[in-house]
C-alpha cells in the first residue's frame, strides 16, 4: 500500500486532537497535582469541551474530509459533535458537586469523559466500520469504568460489571457483524458499500444470507448501544447502580452516538436495500416503546425510571428508521437535541435532591411534597417530565411530532398508532413524579435543598433550553434539515 | 487447500462455542474468557476473507489487529471490574450479583 | 386595536409567570391586582376590538394575523398566528369577561387559603391557554390550547391535592379527557394527511373539494374530532368526570367547568362546521348525542343533593343543548346558548359559592333552607339564573334556548325536539327544586353553623350582581325575527357561518306556538318543584327517606303528592338512581379502571423478565439474535 495516497488532513479532526489533548493532560494532572489543587480540573475539562466546540462550529458547513473517508466533518458528523459536546458539558458541569459530594475529585473521572465524548464523535464522524467501531469501544470502555466509579458501592460494581459483559458480549456480535459486511464487499467503507450494496456480493458464490446475517448482527450491536428490546437488559441496572451523573451521560450521548453511526449505516449505506430491513426496525420500534413504558409503570426509583423511558424513546427514534425520509433523519436530529436537554435536566434535579447518604432517587420518600419545598426544583421537573410526555409547548412534543409526522407520510399510520397509545401510557408515570412533587404531603425527610451553582445552571439552561425548543422549534430544524448526509 | 467455507465454518462453531461459554458459565472470568473466543472467532473470520476476497488484503487484517488490541484493553478493564465484585462479595459468582432487578 | 390581539392571550400569561415565579413573596393585594389585572386588560382589549369589528362591514370581519412563524418543515408551515372573526370574538369576550369577575370574586373566596397565589397563577395560566384556543387560526395552536386547558383543569381540580377525593377527581377527568384527546389528535392528523395543511382557511377553503359529502373520509375526521369534543365538553359516554370535578374550588368549577373550557368542544364543532356540515352522519351524531346527553343527565340531575353536583349535571345537560343546536346545523345557536349559559351558569356557581362560605362550606342542600333573608343579595341574583336557565320569558336563557328547539323542529328532528323539550321541563324543576331547598322552607341548617350565617363581602357580591344582570339582558341582542328582533347575534356571526335564509316550512305562529308550550313545560317543571318543595314543607324530608325506602311507603296526609310521587317522579327517580349508580359508576368508571388494570397486569409480569441475573440478559440477547437470523431465513 503506497502511503502517499493516504490523503491526511489534520484541520478535519482538531476537535478530537484537542479533546484527546485535554483528555491526557487531566491524567498526567491527577497523578502530580497536589490534593487540594484538583478543585480546577473539571474546569480544565470543560474549558477542553468548549474549544472543542469552538473547532466544530467553524468547521460546521465545510464538508471537509480526510484520511481517505475515515475522518469525516460534514454537517451530520458535526451536528452530533455539538450533541455530544453540549451533553459532555452539562455532565461535567453536573459532576462538579456530585463529586465534590462523593469526596471524589478526580482527574481520571473528567479524563474519561472526554475521551468517551472522543469516541463518540469518532462513532458519528466516519464512513469507515473499522472507526466507527473503535469510537464505539472507546466509548465502551470508558463507560464500563465510569460506571463502576464509586468503588465501595456495591450497586455500582455490580452495574459496572453487567455493563462489561454485556457490552463485550454485544461487541463480539458488531464485530462478527462487520466481519460479514466485510466478507460481502470486500470493503468496510460505507461509501463504497452504499455503491455495491445493490449487487451484493462481490465475490463469486457469496450467499445472500451471509449479508443479511451481517446486517442483521449490526442491528444487535447498535440495538445494545442504543437499547432498544430485546437488548435493552443492561441499562435500567446500569442506570441505577452507576453514579447519577454517569446515569444521565450514558442516557445521552452514548445513545445519540449509536444513532448516529446507524443512521448512517442504514439510511445511507444500505438504503438501497432498505425494504429488507424495515420490518426488523419495525418490531424493535414497537417493542421498545411498549415495554420502556410499561415496565417504567412499576418503578419508583427514578433512575430506574429514566432507564425505561430512555428504552422507549428510543422506540419512538426507531420509528424515523422505518420511514427512512429526509424529515425523519432530520427529525431524529431534532430529537437527540431535545432528548438530551429534558434527560440531563431531570438527572440534574435528581442529583440535587440527593446528598451523600441517599442518592435522592426514592419517588414515595424523597419527592413526595418536594415540589412545594424546593418549588425551583420543582417547577423544572415538572418542565422536564411534561417534555418527556411530550406535552406542547415543549421540545418534547415537536420531537415527537416531527417524527410521527414523517413516518404518517412515508405511510406508516399503524406504526404512528402504536406509538401514540404507547404516549398516552408513558403520561402516566411521567405526570406521577409531578403528582407526587407537588399533591402529596411531603414526608418527613423531604427538606429545601440548597442548589449548587453548577447544578442550578444546568437545570436553568436545560429547563430555557426546553422550552424555547417548544416555543421556536424552527431554527434547530432547519440546522437538523442542512444537517443530513 | 482449505478453502474459504473451512474457515467460515471454524469461526462460526467457535462463535458458537463462545455464546455457549457466555450463557452456561457462572464463573465472571469464564465468561471474560468465552467472550474472548468470540473476538477470536471474529478474527479468523477478518483474516479468511482477507485472504480470500480483498485484493488488497489489508482492511481485514488491520481490523484484526484492532480488535486483538481492543480485547486486550478490554480484558484489562473487565478483570480490574472483576476484582472489585471479589472483594464486594468474596467470589466471582455472577449470580450472586444481583441486587438490582425488575 | 385590531393590530394587538397578540396582547389579549399575552397578558395572562404574563400574570401567570409573575405570580408563579413570585407569588409568595408579592402578598395578596398584588397577587389579585395582577391575576385580575391582566385578565381585566385582555377584557377591555377584547370590548374595544369588538366595536372595531363592528365598525368594519360585515364581510371584513374575518382577520387573520401572524404573530410569529412556528414550524416551517418542509410542506409543513404552522405560524402561530391569531385569527379574530365574529366568533372568535364572541369567545374572548366570554372567557375574559366572565373570567375577570370571576377572578374578583375568587379574590374573597380564596381569602383565607394558603394557596392564594398558586390558584391565581393557575387560572391565568388556565386563560391564557383558553384565549389561544378560541383565538387560533389553525388546528396545532388549537391543539396546544386544547391540552393545556386540560393540564390547568387537571392542576386546579386538585388545587386541595390534600384530600383524596379531590386528587382523584383531577386524575379522572385527566385520563377521560386524554380518551377523547386521543380521537382529536388522530382526527387532527387525518386533517393534515388529508390536507397538507393544518391552516383553518386552507382546509375550509379545500374541503368541499376534497372531501365528499357524507364520504368516508369527512365522517372519519368529524368523528374523530367530536370524540375530542365528547370529551373535552362531558359528553355520553365520556362525561363521567365533570361531577368529580367538582371537588376543586368553587371559582373554578364556575370558570373552566361551566362557562369556558368544557364549552371548548362546543365551539370546535362550530369553527369545523364547514367539515362537519359536509357528514351528515357526523352531524346525525351530534345532535343525538347531545339531545340524549341533556335528557339523561337532567334526570340525574333531579335526584341529586349535593348543590354543586346538581349544578354539574345541568352543566352537562344544557351542554347537551349546546350539541343539540350545533347538530341541526344551526350553530349560531349553539354559541348563543353557549354565551348566554356562560353567564348564568357562572353566576349559579358563584352564588353556590356564596352559600357555602356563608354555612362553612356545606354543600348537602337538605342542610339548607330559609336563606332567602340571610343571603338577600345571593337569592335575588341566584334567582335570575334560575329563572334565566329554565327558560322563563324576557330572561336570556329563553331567548337561546328557544331558538335551539325551534331549529330543531323546523329541520324536522320532531323526536329530537321532544327529547329537548321534556329537558327543558326538567331543568325547570330541578334548578327550582335546588333553589327552593337553599332558599325557602324551614332552615334545616346545624345549629352550630346557623348563628354565623352572614352575606359574602362586596369583592363577592359585585361579580354576582354584573353576571346577574347579564343573565336577564344576555339574551336581548339574540331576540328572533317573530318576537320582533333582528337577531343580531345570529347575523353578527354570519360571516362565519354562512348566511342561512329561515326556512318557510312553518308559519311564524307555529314557532310562537312551540314557545307558549315550551314555556307550558317549563312552569310545569316549576309547579312540581313548588309543590314538592315549598307547598309541604316536609316532603323533602320524606323524599329523602323514599330515597332509602323505596318500596316503603309511609302514610302521609298529602294524598296527592302521593300519588304524583308515586306515578311520575319515582319511577323516574328509580331510573334516574339506577342509571347513576350502576351505569355511571359501574360500567364506565369499571371499563376506565379496568383498563388501567389491565395494563398495569402485564407491566406487572413484563417486569419479571428483568431478573437481575446478568446471564439472562445475554440469554434475551440472543434470542434477539436468533429472531432476527430467523426472519432473514425464512423471509
Amino acid at each position: 500500500m503506497d502511503l502517499s495516497l493516504i490523503d491526511i488532513n489534520w484541520q478535519v479532526i482538531t476537535p478530537q486532537i484537542i479533546l484527546a489533548v485535554f483528555g491526557f493532560v487531566l491524567l498526567l494532572l491527577e497523578a502530580f497535582l497536589p490534593k487540594d489543587k484538583k478543585g480546577i480540573l473539571p474546569h480544565l475539562a470543560w474549558i477542553g469541551i468548549a474549544l472543542s466546540f469552538f473547532f466544530s462550529v467553524n468547521l460546521f458547513g465545510s464538508g471537509f474530509s480526510g484520511f481517505n473517508g475515515m475522518a469525516l466533518a460534514d454537517n451530520f458528523a458535526l451536528f452530533f459533535s455539538f450533541i455530544f459536546l453540549i451533553s459532555s458539558f452539562l455532565v461535567v458541569l453536573l459532576s462538579i458537586s456530585f463529586l465534590k459530594r462523593e469526596e471524589q475529585v478526580r482527574g481520571d473521572y473528567y479524563a474519561l469523559l472526554l475521551f468517551a465524548t472522543l469516541g463518540m464523535m469518532l462513532m458519528a464522524s466516519s464512513f469507515d466500520l473499522i472507526v466507527i467501531f473503535l469510537g464505539l469501544e472507546i466509548v465502551s470502555v470508558s463507560l464500563y469504568i465510569l460506571s463502576g466509579f464509586r468503588k465501595k458501592d456495591p450497586k455500582s460494581n455490580e452495574a459496572s460489571m453487567k455493563f462489561f459483559l454485556m457490552g463485550s458480549f454485544a461487541t463480539s456480535f458488531l464485530i462478527f457483524g462487520i466481519a460479514l459486511i466485510y466478507g460481502n464487499f470486500g470493503t468496510t467503507n460505507l461509501e463504497k458499500i452504499l455503491f455495491l450494496a445493490p449487487f451484493s456480493g462481490v465475490f463469486a458464490g457469496a450467499s445472500e444470507f451471509l449479508l443479511y446475517a451481517g446486517i442483521g448482527f449490526l442491528i444487535v450491536g447498535f440495538g445494545f448501544k442504543i437499547a432498544s428490546v430485546p437488548f435493552h437488559m443492561w441499562m435500567p441496572d446500569v442506570f441505577e447502580g452507576a453514579p447519577t451523573p454517569i446515569a444521565g451521560f450514558i442516557s445521552a450521548g452514548p445513545k445519540a452516538a449509536g444513532f448516529a453511526a446507524l443512521l448512517r449505516i442504514f439510511l445511507l449505506a444500505f438504503s438501497s436495500i432498505k425494504p429488507d430491513w424495515t420490518l426488523i426496525f419495525w418490531i424493535l420500534a414497537v417493542l421498545s416503546m411498549t415495554t420502556g413504558n410499561l415496565l417504567a409503570l412499576w418503578q419508583t426509583n427514578l433512575k430506574r425510571l429514566l432507564a425505561y423511558s430512555s428504552i422507549a424513546h428510543g422506540g419512538y427514534i426507531l420509528i424515523a428508521f422505518v420511514s427512512g425520509s429526509n424529515s425523519a433523519i432530520s427529525g431524529v436530529l431534532f430529537y437527540l437535541s431535545a432528548y438530551i436537554l429534558m434527560n440531563l435536566g431531570a438527572f440534574a434535579v435528581i442529583i440535587s435532591m440527593g446528598s451523600k447518604e441517599k442518592e435522592g432517587t426514592d419517588l414515595y420518600k424523597e419527592y413526595a411534597g418536594a415540589g412545594l419545598k424546593n418549588p425551583f426544583l420543582g417547577v423544572f421537573m415538572a418542565i422536564f417530565m411534561l417534555s418527556l410526555a411530550g406535552f406542547p409547548p415543549t421540545a418534547g412534543f415537536f420531537a415527537k411530532f416531527y417524527i410521527f409526522s414523517s413516518a404518517i407520510k412515508s405511510g406508516y399510520l399503524g406504526l404512528v398508532i402504536i406509538a401514540v397509545i404507547n404516549s398516552l401510557i408513558s403520561v402516566y408515570y411521567y405526570l406521577r413524579v409531578i403528582v407526587y412533587m407537588f399533591m402529596r404531603p411531603s414526608a418527613e425527610e423531604v427538606k429545601p435543598v440548597s442548589i449548587p451553582f453548577s447544578l442550578g445552571l444546568v437545570i436553568l439552561l436545560t429547563g430555557i433550553g426546553i422550552l424555547a425548543l417548544g416555543i421556536l422549534p424552527q431554527e434547530l430544524l432547519n440546522l437538523a434539515y442542512n444537517s443530513i448526509f | 487447500m482449505p478453502s474459504l467455507y473451512h474457515y467460515l465454518s471454524l469461526s462460526a462453531l467457535l462463535f458458537c462455542i463462545g455464546i455457549f461459554g457466555a450463557l452456561t458459565r457462572r464463573n465472571a472470568i469464564g465468561i471474560l474468557m468465552a467472550i474472548e473466543l468470540l473476538f477470536n472467532a471474529v478474527n479468523i473470520n477478518f483474516v479468511a476473507f482477507a485472504r480470500f476476497i480483498d485484493p488488497q488484503a489489508i482492511v481485514g487484517q488491520v481490523f484484526t489487529i484492532f480488535v486483538i488490541t481492543i480485547a486486550a484493553a478490554e480484558a484489562a478493564v473487565g478483570l480490574a471490574i472483576i476484582i472489585l465484585i471479589y472483594r464486594q462479595h468474596k467470589g466471582v459468582d455472577v449470580d450472586k450479583v444481583n441486587i438490582m432487578k425488575w | 386595536m385590531i393590530e394587538y390581539v397578540w396582547l389579549i392571550p399575552l397578558l395572562p400569561l404574563i400574570g401567570f409567570v409573575i405570580n408563579g415565579i413570585l407569588g409568595r413573596r408579592l402578598g395578596k393585594t398584588l397577587v389579585s391586582l395582577i391575576g385580575c389585572g391582566t385578565i381585566g386588560v385582555s377584557f377591555l382589549i377584547s370590548v374595544k376590538i369588538l366595536f372595531e369589528l363592528l365598525s368594519l362591514p360585515a364581510e371584513h370581519r374575518i382577520i387573520e394575523r401572524v404573530v410569529f412563524p412556528w414550524i416551517y418543515s418542509g410542506l409543513f408551515k404552522v405560524n402561530v398566528s391569531f385569527l379574530l372573526d365574529p366568533l372568535s370574538c364572541v369567545m374572548i369576550l366570554v372567557v375574559s369577561g366572565v373570567g375577570f369577575f370571576i377572578h374578583v370574586y375568587s379574590i374573597g373566596y380564596m381569602g383565607e387559603d394558603k394557596g392564594f397565589a398558586r390558584f391565581f397563577s393557575f387560572m391565568n395560566l388556565f386563560v391564557f391557554f383558553m384565549l389561544t384556543l378560541v383565538l387560533s387560526n389553525n388546528f396545532l395552536l388549537l391543539y396546544l390550547g386544547w391540552e393545556g386547558v386540560g393540564l390547568c383543569s387537571y392542576l386546579l381540580i386538585g388545587f386541595w391535592y390534600e384530600k383524596k377525593s379531590a386528587s382523584d377527581a383531577a386524575k379522572k377527568a385527566f385520563i377521560v379527557n386524554r380518551i377523547g384527546d386521543f380521537g382529536f389528535a388522530l382526527g387532527i392528523m387525518l386533517i393534515f394527511w388529508t390536507f397538507g395543511t393544518l391552516n383553518y382557511s386552507d382546509v375550509f377553503l379545500q374541503a368541499p373539494s376534497i372531501l365528499t359529502l357524507g364520504g368516508g373520509l369527512a365522517t372519519a375526521i368529524t368523528l374523530l374530532l367530536f370524540a375530542g369534543a365528547v370529551g373535552k365538553s362531558a359528553q355520553i359516554p365520556l362525561y363521567v368526570w365533570l361531577p368529580d370535578a367538582m371537588e376543586g374550588p368553587t371559582p373554578v368549577s364556575a370558570l373552566i367547568h361551566a362557562a369556558t373550557m368544557v364549552t371548548a368542544g362546543v365551539y370546535m364543532v362550530a369553527r369545523c362546521h364547514v367539515l362537519f356540515q359536509l357528514a351528515p352522519f357526523t352531524m346525525g351524531l351530534v345532535a343525538v348525542i347531545g339531545a340524549v346527553t341533556a335528557l339523561y343527565t337532567a334526570s340525574i340531575g333531579m335526584v341529586q343533593n349535593d348543590i354543586k353536583r346538581v349544578l354539574a349535571y345541568s352543566t352537562i345537560s344544557q351542554l347537551g343543548y349546546m350539541f343539540l343546536g350545533c347538530g341541526v346545523g344551526a350553530f349560531a345557536s349553539g354559541i348563543f346558548h353557549l354565551m348566554t349559559h356562560a353567564f348564568f351558569k357562572a353566576l349559579l356557581f358563584l352564588g353556590a359559592g356564596c352559600v357555602m362560605h356563608a354555612l362553612s362550606g356545606e354543600l348537602n342542600m337538605q342542610k339548607m333552607g330559609e336563606l332567602k333573608n340571610k343571603l338577600p343579595v345571593t337569592f335575588w341574583t341566584m334567582f335570575a339564573a334560575v329563572l334565566a336557565i329554565s327558560g322563563i320569558p324576557l330572561f336570556s336563557g329563553f331567548f337561546s334556548k328557544d331558538e335551539i328547539l325551534w331549529k330543531a323542529f323546523s329541520q324536522g328532528n320532531l323526536i329530537l325536539w321532544i327529547i329537548g323539550l321534556v329537558t327543558a321541563g326538567m331543568t325547570a324543576f330541578y334548578m327550582f327544586r335546588l333553589f327552593f331547598l337553599t332558599f325557602f322552607g324551614k332552615s334545616r341548617v346545624d345549629e352550630s353553623i346557623k348563628s354565623h350565617i352572614h352575606e359574602s363581602p362586596k369583592i363577592m357580591i359585585v361579580p354576582l350582581m354584573v353576571l346577574a344582570v347579564l343573565s336577564v339582558i344576555g339574551g336581548y341582542i339574540g331576540v328572533p325575527k317573530s318576537l320582533g328582533g333582528g337577531n343580531n347575534f345570529e347575523s353578527f356571526l354570519s360571516p362565519v357561518f354562512g348566511e342561512k335564509g329561515e326556512i318557510a316550512l312553518h308559519p311564524a305562529s307555529t314557532e310562537y306556538l312551540l314557545m307558549a308550550l315550551s314555556v307550558v313545560v317549563a312552569l310545569l317543571g316549576i309547579f312540581f318543584a313548588y309543590r314538592f318543595y315549598i307547598k309541604s314543607p316536609d316532603l323533602p324530608k320524606s323524599l329523602a327517606q323514599r330515597f332509602s325506602f323505596p318500596y316503603k311507603l309511609l302514610l302521609n296526609k298529602y294524598y296527592v303528592d302521593e300519588l304524583y310521587f308515586k306515578i311520575v317522579v319515582n319511577p323516574l327517580l328509580k331510573f334516574a338512581t339506577f342509571l347513576w349508580q350502576f351505569f355511571d359508576v359501574k360500567v364506565i368508571d369499571g371499563i376506565a379502571n379496568g383498563l388501567a388494570n389491565t395494563v398495569n397486569w402485564f407491566a406487572g409480569i413484563g417486569r419479571k423478565v428483568q431478573t437481575g441475573y446478568v446471564r439472562n440478559y445475554a440469554l434475551g440477547m440472543v434470542f434477539g439474535v436468533l429472531l432476527i437470523l430467523a426472519y432473514f431465513i425464512l423471509r
